[in-house]
């Protein structure tokens, strides 16, 4: 029997990420726990079906004479261009980092470039859009300072566990913190705990856009 | 739970549409052999009032299914330009609505459609209807057009990836049933519900950006959406017991 996460992402996460509405930051948080975890893979297909019901229930809007003409006459041509993939580092055949977290880090585990933030903790920065996405390696058996959060937080395990007043959280688990909660969370003392962490970028009502321009602040 | 074999030939005989699928398309057979459960026959048999309209339901969707397999096998033209009479004009509601310029939106519609052509063959009936297939393929093309974004998904081959576990109740009731039956279920939601579930399909909008246009508590949307959701997600899962929603 394979351990399946506990913790899940909430349904209304699920459902901006199967309608594509999720910015890339927090999708890479909710796309990893898909790979651990195939209940919400299992809801996010059935997401997936009530966009494809949408779609077929639309009335829909009257297109251009020549479109049809336009898209038979490139039916013999090469397909639509597809975003370029990341480069796929080669992998052993356990990964700890699944896909898609592992294209971002260009590698597993060992391809993470750790900086010390704190006496044990270290972080890594991952370069996504839409929010701050950053690797955690907390040392085993240590608590966080306590810490309230400017705007959500979305935390996966991905190695060991931690504990805070709202359960323990092992691989797979998802912990989404919003400005209200205040937490310390500890990481279990049988290894350091490894985990992936999304945080909305403060600084929230000046707008969507400008929050992108703000220097990446620390929480 | 009692298991009736043989049931879905029952089902589609009763329903009186065997005529609209072609005899090879394998999409008939479901993944795990496991028949439908007999609650679903019994409520098939039946009278409801709009019995009608989901018989019309079923046969447009044996009917794109049946399109699509012959544009992935026979490369049929005239089978592809039946998908795109049927899909372009609802692209383009779905694109508009986004945001995007018409201009833009026609374009995208073409890349939907030759992508449509080109991966034809690895559709697979048995696993979605032809309009959760396509739904997203619009919306990645979407993603990409409207904010350059990439969209992280996982990868099924990838070592790391817990496999499913082996008894999906989701697998027992055919993947055209669900979508018929989800069709149904949409026209049946309150209408404050199906507004706001459009909304957070067709709009690309945060549901905090929903709420303000709504004016409504980012609270309320979150919770009809979640109701929404978790009420198509029963009905889909075609279960009266065991779904937790
Ligand atoms: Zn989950």
């Amino acid at each position: 029997m394979t351990n399946t996460p506990h913790h899940h992402p909430d349904s209304d996460l699920l459902l901006a990420y199967a309608a594509g509405t999720l910015a890339e930051a927090p999708s890479l948080v909710v796309a990893t726990h898909l790979a651990l975890c195939p209940h919400c893979r299992a809801e996010v297909a059935g997401m997936e079906a009530i966009g494809g019901a949408l779609l077929s229930a639309d009335a829909g809007m009257a297109v251009s004479d020549g479109l049809l003409s336009d898209v038979l006459s490139r039916l013999d041509g090469p397909p639509p261009a597809e975003a370029p993939r990341r480069r796929l580092a080669p992998v052993g055949p356990a990964p700890v980092l699944p896909e898609p977290l592992r294209s971002y880090i260009g590698g597993d585990i060992d391809h993470i470039r750790w900086r010390r933030t704190i006496p044990g903790l270290h972080e890594a920065n991952v370069k996504c859009s839409g929010g701050a996405v950053r690797m955690m390696r907390i040392r085993s058996g240590m608590g966080m300072p306590q810490h309230t959060h400017r705007g959500d937080e979305f935390t996966l395990v991905l190695a060991g566990g931690f504990s805070d007043d709202t359960g323990h959280y092992l691989r797979g688990d998802f912990a989404a913190t919003d400005p209200s909660v205040d937490h310390r969370p500890v990481a279990d003392d049988d290894g350091d705990c490894i985990c992936i962490a999304f945080t909305d970028a403060p600084l929230r009502l000046t707008g969507r856009f400008l929050r992108w321009l703000n220097p990446l602040m620390r929480v | 739970m009692p298991v009736i074999h043989s049931a879905t030939s029952f089902v589609k005989i009763g329903m009186g549409h065997s005529g609209f699928y072609s005899p090879g398309t394998k999409g008939r057979i479901r993944r795990d052999g496991l028949a439908v459960a007999d609650t679903l026959l019994v409520a098939r048999r039946m009278p409801q009032p709009d019995m009608t309209a989901q018989k019309t339901d079923q046969a447009e969707i044996d009917r794109l299914n049946d399109l699509t397999s012959r544009v992935a096998r026979q490369r049929d033209r005239q089978a592809f330009v039946a998908l795109f009479q049927h899909f372009a004009p609802r692209l383009k509601s779905f694109l508009l609505r986004a945001g995007m310029e018409a201009g833009a939106a026609e374009e995208t519609i073409q890349d939907v459609m030759v992508t449509v052509w080109h991966r034809a063959e690895s559709f697979d009936p048995a696993q979605a209807a032809v309009s959760t297939w396509i739904f997203a393929i619009a919306r990645n093309r979407r993603i990409d057009r409207l904010r350059r974004d990439r969209r992280p998904t996982i990868d099924p081959n990838d070592p790391a990836l817990v496999p499913d576990e082996a008894d999906g109740s989701m697998e027992t009731m055919l993947v055209e049933e669900r979508a018929a039956e989800l069709h149904r279920a949409i026209r049946e939601l309150p209408p404050e519900q199906a507004d706001l579930l459009r909304m957070a399909y067709f709009e690309d909008k945060a549901h905090s950006a929903i709420a303000a246009e709504r004016q409504l508590p980012l609270g309320t949307v979150k919770s009809r959406l979640r109701l929404a959701v978790a009420r198509l997600r029963k009905l889909m899962a075609g279960s009266l017991e065991g779904e937790t929603a």
